[in-house]
């Protein structure tokens, strides 16, 4: 046939079938140097200043002083926390966006108990107390879309999304109902918080540690973490081997659940004392984007939120120092992370290009 | 028959995929005011060759000329452009529009958008043809029948000359059916020309005017309708007994260990998938399945696993040991595990049903055995040894255990497979295209494997495609089709021919004997 042409388009993707951990390493480190080197250039074209410079005020913004250590630690136990609690989910193919509803009812729920119950009974009974609420109350707040997904296939981003919407309106009512007068904040209550050991962020990150284990040793080693990635991997092996799919979406949630609560609890019991609307700041939407850099891998994913809290770190004091508009420390964080996550496609794909002479190209068809 | 236009015809058409013939080198002509049958096994390439003609695939050789004249057709809307709509098997129409939206959409003819024209114009041809549809409805209101005369108004609306219904029946009730072909009638006798692909011999006998067969991507022949029979046809269609020398053995003391009596299973639609099945397995022999794909093999497989809902009926596990009798129907796999059956089963989907692809050979291995225990942490050091013995025993070509098995090939995915299956040591293995896809030492292996565990007293149900294995391999042979059971035949007996019928009749043996004592004298 004439018209026919057998035009190979000039560039297309394969997938790669398997790439030697080491090229695949190389290929990660190749990709942060290139986006290192372009931030430099954007900086200086924006901050008129030399890449070094910038950089040195991103890691002076994260670890300049003790202080600014500390609340590095502290931010990045809290968004790990956040983080490992929608592991689970997520491997299981749920996709819980509601960790940020979920950890301010968590801290609602610690704040509640400190409101009514501090000074009223003995201090331990007031701390288990307050445990147990924050962490049932996380699970509540995740049970309900589970339970509506296992029962009627709701869809459950949409389902936790609109919860987040619930508790960040609860908590704003029980703000305006408890302080009648003056700025609408609740006072601190640190006498009820939970107690301090050594500095003040020490416990958040010790507790976040042993989460942290405990949750790879679950999702690695245990039997529940292996109906997990059945579950996600393929629901009709699933039913194939006889897992109650249903049981285990709603058995998963509860786990995602009670830990976003521990993180509320962190957050206010540990560090705030108090709670507001924002508490959350976003971070159970963060942490959606860490867990996903890690591949829900819990260890992987405590480099993961290092990197997510030092670029935010130093991109704020690069604002301080500079005078530049925030947009620019945002730039500079995504171009960050679309590099990082940008190379994972060139080690799972492969680009070719069409070869020059059409002679090959009629070679290759021919066999 | 007087001489007709040709409104199609395809000179040497070939397509390959990779490695694999679809069609070879097929000649058909097709004539105005016709209705085409094309008959073939699975795989035989009548999806394929329907989809050149459609502009879904283009031929890598070969020509196809429309009106006598050369056409190039690229895709669905050259098609359409030369008159030719093909109605796909499964519908391609937006749930939350209405029908007339359906039809209409994609047409970029200048004129407005006039609802009220439209469905004036969707009623006419309605009408002209004998259709029953409501312009106005919408798609996820409507039953299967209905969104296929959607379908159909789709590319008639387009001013389609020729269409091609890719198993149009399937879908449907007997009474559907034949409203939908004395629709197909009106329209032939209307000078259109029609190309039908189904499975049921009794379809092709009623509604076509000549037969096409297609027999592993080769056109056999065609045929006219009324100077054929249906042996003729399933002869063509099947081709001559290959031997294959599988080695097979007498069953040894067989003994009941399954009944099947009367289950019966409806899907959304209505359409029965499984009509009144009843039969037995018996201990030491192999009792294979045969039928086109999708006649009820897999739900059939799927309702003794527990994996799929049965309406009524019963399934009826006779344990080797004590002799009890328990009933599987509505168990679920664990329930059935928690009686003591041993029952292992290869599923069809090996990467979607029966492994987990990303995960290692170790960790699926662990698929079956995991709950073992009380502990709640995993116990990886059995499984661990199950893979290494299984890598070696069966020849399973990997790099070492802990490659996802997604990355296997398919023999070596079908290896660990079915070697974890038989691991399990179990009283009735049922599998279910095991070989599709492998090579043939792979299929080979399977093979032996299948027969060494009905030596040891197991009873195995095997669904099969090829029927040379079947005959070869099985002690007695199924054959399904329409989800009932056509027959049953004994394996060292049986002549191909005689499967060949059996796939394409629409009556069950049930039907059969009632039609006998009725006295009736039917067709």
């Amino acid at each position: 046939m004439a018209k026919q042409e057998h035009k190979q388009p000039l560039v297309h993707i394969v997938k790669r079938s398997a790439m030697p951990f080491k090229k695949a390493l190389a290929i990660r480190a190749a990709a942060i140097v290139i986006a290192l080197l372009l931030c430099g250039i954007i900086a200086m074209m924006l901050a008129k200043t030399n890449p070094i410079n910038i950089y040195g005020a991103m890691i002076k913004g994260a670890f300049g002083t003790e202080n600014k250590i500390w609340n590095l630690l502290q931010d990045i136990a809290i968004l790990l926390c956040i983080s490992l609690a929608i592991t689970p989910a997520f491997k299981m193919k749920f996709w819980n966006c509601g960790a940020e509803g979920q950890v301010l009812i968590g801290g609602l729920g610690a704040v509640t108990v400190m409101y009514f119950l501090g000074g009223k009974v003995a201090y331990p009974v007031l701390l288990i107390i307050m445990i147990a609420v924050s962490i049932l109350a996380g699970m509540i707040w995740a049970i309900i879309p589970a339970l509506f997904k296992a029962q009627w296939n709701t869809n459950e981003t949409l389902f936790t999304l609109m919860m987040n919407y619930i508790a960040t309106q609860l908590v704003a009512f029980c703000l305006k109902s408890w302080v009648k007068s003056g700025s609408g904040v609740l006072t601190p209550m640190e006498q009820y918080g939970l107690p301090r050991i050594g500095h003040r962020y020490l416990l958040n990150i010790i507790v976040v540690v042993v989460i942290t284990a405990i949750m790879y040793v679950y999702l690695k080693y245990s039997k529940h973490g292996y109906e997990i990635s059945v579950v996600g991997e393929s629901e009709n092996t699933a039913k194939y081997i006889g897992i109650n799919v249903k049981k285990v979406i709603i058995r998963t949630l509860l786990v995602s659940g009670a830990v976003c609560g521990i993180a509320g609890l962190l957050l206010v019991g540990g560090t705030d004392h108090t709670i507001t609307t924002t508490t959350v700041g976003g971070r159970g939407f963060t942490a959606i984007m860490v867990s996903w850099l890690a591949k829900f891998n819990p260890l992987v994913m405590v480099l993961t939120t290092f990197l997510v809290v030092f670029l935010q770190k130093g991109s704020s004091q690069m604002q301080y120092d500079f005078g530049v508009n925030n947009a620019v420390s945002d730039i500079i964080t995504a171009i960050i992370l679309f590099f990082i996550i940008g190379c994972e496609f060139f080690i799972n794909y492969k680009v070719v290009f069409r070869k020059k002479e059409d002679k090959a190209v009629k070679e290759a068809e021919q066999k | 028959m007087s001489e007709k236009r040709i409104a199609l015809e395809l000179r040497g058409v070939t397509k390959t995929f990779g490695e694999v013939v679809a069609n070879k080198n097929v000649d058909l002509t097709l004539h105005h005011g016709e209705i085409l049958a094309i008959l073939g096994e699975n795989g035989s390439g009548k999806t394929t060759l329907m989809n050149m003609i459609a502009g879904i695939y283009y031929p890598d050789e070969g020509h196809i000329y429309v009106d006598g004249e050369e056409a190039n057709i690229r895709s669905p809307k050259d098609a359409f452009a030369y008159g030719v709509g093909m109605i796909h098997q499964h519908f391609k129409l937006v749930d939350v529009f209405s029908a007339a939206d359906n039809i209409i959409l994609g047409i970029n003819d200048g004129t407005k958008y006039n609802k009220k024209e439209i469905a004036k114009k969707v009623s006419a041809i309605a009408d002209k043809y004998g259709f029953h549809l409501e312009p106005g409805k919408k798609i996820h209101e409507m039953a299967v029948s209905e969104k296929q005369t959607v379908e159909i108004i789709k590319v008639l609306y387009r001013g389609a000359e020729i269409l091609i219904l890719d198993e149009p029946t399937a879908v449907l009730t007997p009474q559907e059916t034949e409203k939908l072909f004395n629709v197909l009638r009106n329209m032939r006798d209307d000078g259109k020309s029609i190309i039908i692909i189904t499975h049921k011999m009794h379809e092709v006998m009623s509604i076509s005017d000549r037969v096409a067969v297609l027999r592993k991507g080769e056109h056999i022949a065609t045929v006219e309708t009324a100077k054929t029979t249906e042996a003729e046809l399933a002869d063509m269609m099947i081709g001559k007994k290959v031997s294959l020398n599988i080695e097979r053995s007498e069953p040894k003391n067989p003994q009941r260990r399954l009944t099947v009596s009367n289950i019966n299973s409806k899907n959304e639609d209505g359409i029965s998938v499984l009509d009144n099945i009843s039969f037995e397995v018996n201990s030491g022999e192999i009792l294979g399945i045969a039928g086109i794909a999708g006649s009820g093999q897999r739900e059939l497989l799927e309702s003794i696993a527990g994996l799929y809902h049965l309406d009524s009926g019963s399934i009826v596990y006779v344990d080797p040991k004590t002799d009890k009798e328990e009933n599987l129907r509505d168990k679920n796999p664990i329930q059935i595990r928690e009686l003591g059956v041993r029952l292992s089963f290869v599923p069809e989907d090996r990467l979607g049903m029966g492994l987990v692809g990303n995960m290692d050979i170790i960790d699926n291995m662990m698929l079956r055995s995991y709950r073992r225990g009380h502990s709640a942490f995993l116990d990886r050091s059995k499984p661990r040894e199950l893979a290494e013995n299984i890598i070696k025993s069966l020849e399973v070509v990997t790099p070492d255990a802990h490659t996802p098995v997604r990355r296997l090939s398919g023999g070596n995915v079908q290896k660990v497979l079915v070697g974890r299956e038989i691991a399990a040591s179990p009283s009735l293995l049922m599998a279910a295209y095991p070989v599709r896809g492998l090579d043939i030492n792979s299929s080979y292996m399977i093979y032996n494997l299948l027969n060494k565990q009905k030596e040891s007293g197991v009873a195995v149900v095997f669904v099969g495609e090829d029927i040379d294995v079947l005959i070869d391999l099985c002690d007695r042979i199924l054959v399904m089709n329409s989800g009932k059971i056509t027959g049953i035949v004994d394996a060292r007996t049986a002549k191909k021919e005689e499967i060949g019928l059996l796939m394409t009749k629409s009556t069950s043996i049930a039907e059969d004997e009632a039609a006998q004592k009725g006295g009736a004298v039917n067709g």
